[in-house]
């Protein structure tokens, strides 16, 4: 009985949060003219027109290889230097450690509007315009922290105990990093990447900001020809289910290391 | 927890600092610069002392989209919070439904924001939206675009679509992470569930709730994008929220020093009431765990 209250909730839960998207999809399998003059639940007249406009056009599609490239070496960046930093903010205590470990968190809170000008001027000057990685650069001010913090959350977690029997045991410092504490924090790690990668890719002002063409991201590409069609609100659609899938597949990916948690047995 | 301590960690904590640093100061100096100034083209330029800073406290419409604000940040997280964690709570431990569960949880997340919002201005439509005809339908007529209090309350039923979903993840990750002995410890004491819930799963999620309330806080306080698409700010002023009110400024009215003093007031509320809130979850932690 409890259990089946549990699916209960869950699965009412599921159903709202999958309406909007639902509505998404219904509407990127009709026409924009079908769509405007009636409303219906489900699309009658099935179209891929949408679909085929965004993989054939390469104004279209190529938004979203850019904004790939971008995100994932934004990711491998904020993971690869957010790892041993929360390491060091959950074992350590060092000069400024708590200051520093707050300072990280601040660069989020700054309203972007007006400081999207000296970050172009910033970037101008390093001739890093319209690349993929002024825009990877630029999405770790607000990444690296979250991933810093993250990660510190998850090995505090872990018992300091941990790391003094595996330095008994023989491992150095980098062995036991990777062979020891990564299977530990692993659920981390997952929700970590996946964040990473979720706020990079969402993200509108920066990179519209220091893109033109040739790096241009997929968000940008659609309020682009939004404006200049008069709202297309099937091939909007039809974006904007294809801007889910990639980071859907992240997810998937990853749930193994949300999922599995704790594996006590490995030490 | 009891640290080590050594300096020599600072060497770990180097890259992330240099590659924050390389985007963060620059640009904050640059701002700090434009809000004590005049600025009338390239190479003209005044220095105006605080003046922007009093021009901006001083102006009233600034204080009611502060206020509302408060109001949209405080609603957004009494709902989202405990909303996520009893999400987190219900969904499956393992197997399909785990692995469905998780990236179901994750769509509304991978948006980009400025798609949200026009989403949502047609699935609220009355014509031809789900939401808005479903509304209209049992009787109740439904228009966002003219009646503030619906207006919000398409807002906020967003922002809760939206955002929950990141406590739900952040929570779940967090409950994965405690170890099965607690439970099976938990068990032969015969405690209820409330009492592992009270006593281990919440202060074990300390960690994961603190950076999800941080970042509901920070986000929710920074909302544009959503807003900006689907209401405009409307109707009237009734949802011109800080950010859409800088944004008029900045771009609208182009006042770079008068946006600059305004931007750096607006970082500094963020800043010191994230600070409290951090303050508050260390310290509960240290009664509890």
């Amino acid at each position: 009985m409890k259990i089946k209250k549990r699916t209960i909730v869950l699965t009412f839960y599921f159903v709202l949060l999958l309406l909007p998207i639902y509505w998404m999809l219904n509407m990127s399998l009709r026409t924009n003219a079908d769509i405007l003059s009636t409303f219906s639940l489900y699309p009658k007249d099935i179209t891929f027109a949408n679909y085929v406009k965004i993989f054939t056009d390469a104004s279209w599609y190529s938004g979203y290889i850019n904004s790939i490239i971008y995100v994932s070496i934004n990711t491998l960046i904020s993971l690869f230097t957010a790892l041993p930093a929360a390491y060091a903010f959950s074992r350590y205590r060092f000069i400024g450690d708590s200051q520093m470990f707050f300072w990280l968190l601040t660069n989020r809170m700054a309203p972007a509007a007006v400081f999207l000008l000296p970050f172009f001027q910033l970037y101008s000057t390093f001739g890093l315009i319209d690349t993929h990685i002024a825009v990877a650069l630029a999405h770790c001010l607000f990444n690296v922290p979250l991933a810093v913090w993250i990660l510190e959350g998850f090995m505090s977690g872990i018992p300091r105990e941990i790391d003094e029997t595996a330095y008994i045991d023989g491992y150095s410092f980098p062995g036991f990093f990777v062979m020891v504490f990564m299977p530990l924090i692993r659920s981390g790690v997952g929700v970590t990447a996946f964040f990473c990668f979720m706020f990079s890719w969402v993200e509108l002002l920066f990179a519209r900001t220091l893109t033109t063409t040739a790096a241009k991201p997929i968000a940008a590409t659609m309020t682009r020809t939004v404006s200049a069609t008069g709202l297309d609100w099937g091939l909007l659609s039809a974006a904007g289910i294809l801007t889910i899938v990639p980071g859907a597949l992240v997810i998937w990916f990853v749930r193994n290391h949300m999922a599995k948690g704790f594996a006590m047995g490995r030490v | 927890m009891n640290k080590w301590e050594d300096n020599k960690a600072w060497f770990l904590v180097l890259p992330v600092f240099v590659i924050v640093a390389f985007s963060a100061i620059l640009p904050l100096m640059t701002v700090v610069n434009y809000s004590i100034q005049d600025i009338f083209g390239p190479g003209e330029r005044v220095f105006v002392g605080l003046e922007w800073f009093e021009e901006v406290l001083a102006d009233p419409r600034l204080h009611e989209a502060l206020m509302r604000q408060f109001l949209f940040s405080g609603l957004v997280l009494l709902i989202e919070i405990p909303l996520g964690i009893g999400i987190a709570l219900l969904m499956p431990k393992k197997g399909w439904g785990a692995s469905l569960s998780l990236v179901l949880m994750a769509l509304p997340l991978l948006i980009p924001w400025n798609v949200i919002g026009t989403i949502w201005i047609v699935f609220t439509r009355p014509d031809i939206g789900l939401f808005g005809s479903f509304i209209n339908g049992i009787g109740i007529p439904f228009d966002h675009t003219a009646s503030p209090i619906q207006a919000w309350i398409t807002l906020i039923l967003m922002e809760v679509w939206h955002w929950t979903p990141l406590v739900v993840l952040l929570a779940y990750a967090g409950l994965r992470a405690i170890p099965e002995a607690y439970f099976q410890a938990a068990k032969i004491d015969g405690a209820s569930a409330w009492a592992v819930f009270k006593y281990i799963q919440l202060p074990k999620m300390r960690g994961v709730l603190t950076i999800a309330l941080l970042l509901r806080f920070m986000d929710s306080f920074l909302i544009y994008a959503e807003p900006f698409v689907l209401t405009g700010g409307g109707p009237g002023n009734t949802t011109t929220f800080l950010s859409i009110y800088l944004v008029k400024i900045a771009v609208g009215q182009f006042d770079l020093g008068p946006a600059a003093a305004f931007s750096l007031i607006y970082f500094l509320i963020i800043l010191l009431l994230s600070w409290l809130f951090y303050q508050v979850l260390q310290n509960a932690g240290k009664g509890d765990a």
